[in-house]
């Protein structure tokens, strides 16, 4: 047994030379304010600020509304992809699949054509607001549920569904009572990967240019390349990172449970 | 199977387009569309051009789609030496211990991108490692980030292995690195490949991270199109847009090309 803790030393060295002890340094730069000695200051100063608070909120409120768009809408689809098959869905599966390769900030670079000051649709500022934002999350993260419900409905008993379609059910009371319940653990597993996955997201809000839309990432950014105030920037991330962690924590405990 | 009727399933199509298409097929073809226009202000782009492209092959962002594929390239197999050794080392561990270094190795999946970059300058900016400004910082991040996804993809292999290759290999008495050799790691190779692809994707597309920490010389392409829209260059952003997500596919593709010779075998 000992041997085999042994061959466990290398990559473990590694990740802690390159991960954890980053992240230890920021802790500890988190309350080491430009000032010398060690103190709390940094935390007060963070904490009392408009800035942070509203960007704590944006964030939260943000990564919650994409999350539900993102389930409502990847339900819908992946529903429309497996039951209701036509010519073409395995395509468009595959093209989901594809889509998730690439990354976020092409969708906002295209809202920016539609939307934006010479947009096609006008130039009404839809982008600079929050609502742009909430868009481009939804159409970028909905793949990430719509992948886990594909493979849950693809072991999903058809047997079921005739039966219960033959005994008088309309499809609305089967999506309800017989395909709803089997897919909820694919739900909530991708359901809070997309939470976390939006409550890090950065390239989107950052394409926006949003000066309205600052979300706790962004607030990293500014103030540690922009402002170069690294304690400052070193308490937001550490807020940050507990909200995500302890998030992705309760998806692996829900993504276990369901056997995902 | 779910809606019988003709008329009602033209209906249930006709609701999947109107979300689908919008959605998902319209950011791509209207960054498509963008890159071979001059201006955009009716309903369809205008004034076509291949200038964009001229200037996306060459120069600037040139290096920069080199800088992108050279990072990915060796983020990506840095990620996967890491990622398969704990994962190996971990299939062999009690539960318990397992558990615990699962854990540790997908944490960066959790951590912010940017609390990443941030974190990794903070630690090589100052003694006993300075690497602030130099193109190792990039190269380190990306792999940090992406070791997580192929750890995850070969452990879930691994728990997929028909252990009975190896212990027929091992009671034939094979050695235990050569049973990992010639029966473990060759059988692991197609899900080895899959991640190889998902690092190199995510590597190629990855902005956050590298926001905080790239030195002027080493300008991955997607730091190049934020450059790009930022100054209001939005026509020479999306053509250099289409030039990543064309190399991107390109790599994967490559990527794949081994898995099937590889499972020929």
């Amino acid at each position: 047994m000992t041997r085999r803790l042994l061959w466990t030393v290398p990559p473990v060295a590694v990740l802690t030379l390159l991960f954890l002890y980053p992240l230890a340094l920021v802790l500890q730069q988190s309350v080491q304010p430009d000032t010398g000695g060690t103190s709390l200051q940094p935390y007060a100063d963070v904490f009392a600020s408009e800035a942070f608070r509203h960007a704590l909120w944006t964030t939260v409120w943000l990564a919650l509304a994409s999350t539900v768009g993102c389930l409502v809408l990847g339900f819908a689809l992946a529903l429309v992809i497996a039951f209701v098959p036509f010519p073409g869905a395995k395509a468009v599966a595959r093209f989901i699949d594809v889509y998730l390769s690439f990354p976020s900030f092409l969708i906002t670079l295209a809202l920016l054509f539609i939307y934006g000051t010479t947009g096609i649709i006008g130039s009404f500022q839809f982008l600079t607001t929050p609502w742009g934002v909430l868009l481009a999350e939804i159409t970028y993260f909905t793949p990430f549920v719509v992948r886990p419900l594909l493979a849950a409905f693809s072991q999903l008993d058809t047997a079921q569904l005739e039966a219960a379609s033959s005994l008088g059910a309309r499809p609305w009371r089967v999506v309800r009572r017989v395909i709803l319940p089997e897919a909820l653990p694919a739900l909530a597993a991708g359901g809070s990967l997309v939470l976390v996955l939006c409550l890090n997201e950065f390239g989107i809000v950052l394409f926006t240019g949003a000066k309205g839309v600052t979300t706790l990432p962004m607030l990293v950014y500014s103030k540690a390349i922009l402002e170069s105030d690294y304690p400052g920037a070193c308490v937001v991330a550490v807020v940050n990172v507990l909200i995500s962690v302890g998030l992705y924590g309760l998806y692996r405990v829900v993504s276990r449970r369901a056997g995902a | 199977m779910l809606v019988h009727s003709r008329g009602a399933k033209w209906a249930v199509w006709a609701v999947f387009l109107v979300l689908f298409l919008p959605v998902f097929a319209l950011p791509l073809l209207v960054v498509l569309g963008a890159s071979f226009a001059t201006n955009w202000s009716s309903a369809l782009p205008s004034g076509f051009t291949t200038g964009h492209y001229d200037a996306a092959t060459r120069g600037e962002a040139l290096q920069a789609l080199t800088t992108s594929l050279l990072t990915a390239a060796a983020a990506s197999l840095l990620a996967l030496a890491a990622g398969t050794w704990a994962a190996l080392a971990a299939a062999g561990l009690k539960r318990r211990y397992r558990r615990v270094l699962d854990a540790l190795f997908v944490l960066p999946v959790a951590v912010p991108s940017v609390v990443v970059g941030l974190a990794i300058l903070v630690a090589f900016s100052k003694p006993p490692f300075l690497l602030n400004g130099t193109r190792e910082i990039v190269i380190l991040a990306h792999t940090v980030l992406v070791t997580a996804f192929a750890h995850q993809s070969v452990s879930a292999a691994l728990a997929r292995l028909d252990p009975a290759y190896e212990q027929a290999a091992a009671s034939l008495g094979a050695r235990p690195g050569y049973v990992l050799w010639r029966v473990r790691l060759p059988l692991l190779l197609p899900s080895l490949t899959a991640a190889a692809g998902l690092c190199l994707a995510l590597s190629m597309g990855e902005l956050s991270a590298t926001m905080m920490l790239y030195p002027p010389d080493w300008t991955p392409l997607p730091v190049l199109i934020y450059a790009a829209t930022d100054r209001g260059a939005l026509f020479t952003g999306s053509a250099l847009a289409v030039v990543l997500m064309a190399a991107t596919l390109l790599a994967l593709f490559a990527v794949s090309r081994i898995r099937t010779r590889a499972s020929y075998r």
